[in-house]
């Protein structure tokens, strides 16, 4: 029998708006599938009290008549998991990290704000990689997360990362949506490791403000979602300008939603051919060749192109994204909030609290920062980076005078076992490389769960489209979504007798 | 560009970061592989190319030059782990 906590939103959405359920119903059914399955560790603040609070008040609203504009309804009742990197007014915060120790924002960023105001509700707050810094939820201060996907060889499987909660949280229905950030792949490739779909928007598309910053000129907020739809739906619910957030664009939002016409006859889908690496598993460059099958007998028309400086996105990340965290992370310094350890100086205070607040893979991360901004190396690597960056935005540029989406894989594997890649940070970095150079040029991407991996893993498909034009990602991912019909859930995991079997699908 | 771990004892200063002296050699053997890989960008012509200084295509706006926020001294000064009334506390920085 389908729980509740199983439906999608556009279902749960249909059945409140019928009286079939309530939204206490519905966020109880969430939260007892989070009691279940606390051995994910997909939240580390769940906050019961209020989603039932919230839910209650969502049900008095319908019985009013009285819903949420924002959203037009959608989402008024909709239990969410909300990426523990949102400040969330009266709710710890953490960023993953033990340098925020005990921090309480005072007040609720942009986007929960919007959701809120749409009238969802929040089951809680979910892990992630510390600061957003990784790719397999493994440098949480709360420890790493799991998969819900499992294979018969008894080891737990990362969930990807750095939104590896949230993406935990709804491929394991313990919510029917969550919001992530996308830096470089936090929400892509989580959602292909854990078979659902994520989606960045395109840098500006939502406000940042609220969000604890991790490189400012990358971070996106997004959804993370069974369907194409409900992304499209809760994307409507979160963006827009903002006054507070100077890169906030001011453009309007158009309905996500009614752009997933179905139709992608005479669109015009890009394969880039530099997205071939070295040591890339054949079943992940197969189902890429699927994929533009799909499009293929869908109407559309596959084009080979080029973007010759992929290679150079990832390496210019790795001076960008930790220049401008280098910059953000000053600000934890054991004043104002959060940890503090004492010391005999001011300088010996902030030494050892950032010492003892911040893992091994923020610090590192600092350092190259703080290496590539310092006097004598700003123009050999921070300016050069900038350099590159703007080749890579003209490549991108340049292949869309002649396609209207680009088609790669998201990721180069399929979820890899807790403990792996531990030792070597850039076998880790390059988890993101297909992710990496959208997201330099601030364009919006999404995953698609695609098929399996030869193990019984998921494997996602990345669309790539211009700026600002969410609509024609989000039909071309509906296509594709529908063309790769992926029915297959995860199995259980860890030997827990709780049961993650939906709807008796299973490939 | 090679670090040696004086020049990452150097780094760890700027960035406020105590690093105990058996960690500094293991650090800058992980940082110059990191810095290696990087390298790479060298093949990269980009005489000519602005840097990318914006990401969006839009000019920022200015708003009006009006107070718009404020009058929430308590609430801020609820996280600050070292307190005092209506102050942040530091060690002693003058003798």
């Amino acid at each position: 029998m389908t729980q509740l906590n199983d439906l999608t939103i556009t279902e749960a959405s249909e059945k409140l708006a019928a009286g079939d359920i309530s939204a206490v119903e519905l966020a109880q059914s969430c939260l007892d599938a989070m009691d279940a399955n606390r051995a994910l560790n997909a939240f580390i603040t769940e906050t019961p009290d209020l989603a039932l609070a919230r839910a209650a008040a969502s049900d008095q609203r319908r019985a009013k008549g009285a819903l949420a504009e924002v959203g037009a309804g959608a989402l008024d009742g909709i239990p969410v998991a909300i990426k523990d990197l949102y400040c969330t007014d009266g709710v710890l915060t953490t960023a993953a990290s033990h340098i925020l120790d005990g921090f309480v924002p005072p007040y609720e960023s942009t986007v929960t704000a919007n959701l809120l105001e749409a009238g969802t509700v929040m089951l809680g707050k979910t892990n992630l990689d510390e600061f957003a810094m990784g790719s397999a939820n493994v440098t949480s201060h709360y420890g790493p997360v799991k998969n819900p996907w499992t294979l018969d060889d008894g080891k737990d499987r990362v969930p990807g990362g750095s939104s590896g909660g949230s993406a935990s949280a709804v491929a394991g229905n313990l919510a029917l949506g969550a919001i992530g950030t996308d830096t470089g792949g936090s929400i892509r490739q989580p959602a292909s490791f854990s078979g659902i779909v994520g989606m960045k928007p395109t840098y500006g598309r939502c406000s940042r403000w609220g969000i604890v910053a991790f490189a400012s000129s990358l971070d996106q907020p997004g959804p993370m979602t069974k369907t194409v739809r409900d992304a499209a739906i809760m994307l409507a619910g979160m963006a827009g300008h903002d006054p507070r957030d100077s890169t906030s664009a001011p453009v309007a939002v158009p309905d996500f939603a009614a752009a997933m016409t179905g139709d992608v006859r005479g669109m015009k889908i890009g394969i880039p051919k530099e997205y071939v690496i070295d040591g890339m598993p054949g079943e992940i460059e197969a189902l890429w060749h699927k994929g533009a099958d799909m499009f293929r007998d869908a109407g559309a028309e596959i084009v080979d192109i080029s973007l010759p400086h992929t290679k150079y996105a990832l390496p210019a990340y790795y001076i960008i994204a930790p220049a401008e965290a280098s910059s953000n992370l000053a600000r934890y310094d054991g004043v104002r909030y959060g940890l503090r350890v004492d010391g005999d100086s001011l300088d010996e205070m902030y030494s050892k609290t950032r010492a003892e607040g911040f893992g091994e893979e923020v610090r590192r991360r600092i350092m190259i920062g703080t290496y590539v901004l310092s006097a004598g190396y700003y123009d050999a690597y921070y300016v050069k980076a900038q350099k590159v960056r703007s080749r890579i935005a003209e490549d991108f540029t340049t292949a869309f005078t002649e396609v209207d989406a680009i088609l790669t894989p998201t990721a180069p594997s399929a979820a890899f076992a807790i403990g792996e890649k531990m030792d070597d940070p850039l076998a880790m970095y390059l988890n993101d490389v297909f992710t990496v150079p959208s997201s330099m040029a601030g364009l919006p991407g999404i995953s698609v769960p695609a098929g399996l991996s030869d193990e019984g893993l998921p494997l996602g498909l990345q669309l790539i489209t211009r700026p600002f034009d969410e609509e024609t990602l989000f039909r071309a991912a509906g296509v594709l979504e529908r063309q790769a019909g992926f029915e297959a859930k995860p199995t259980g995991f860890g030997g827990e007798t709780a049961d993650l079997r939906t709807n008796g699908v299973l490939s | 560009m090679s670090l040696d771990t004086e020049t990452v004892r150097k780094i760890a200063v700027l960035a406020r970061i105590k690093i105990p002296e058996p960690e500094l050699a293991p650090l800058a053997g992980e940082l110059n592989n990191i810095l290696g890989w990087i390298e790479q960008l060298s093949e990269v012509d980009t005489d000519g190319v602005e840097p990318m200084t914006s990401v969006a295509d839009m000019s920022l706006y200015q708003r009006p030059d009006e107070i718009n926020d404020g009058d929430c001294r308590d609430k801020v000064l609820a996280n600050a782990p070292n307190g005092k009334g209506a102050f942040y506390t530091v060690p002693k920085v003058i003798e």
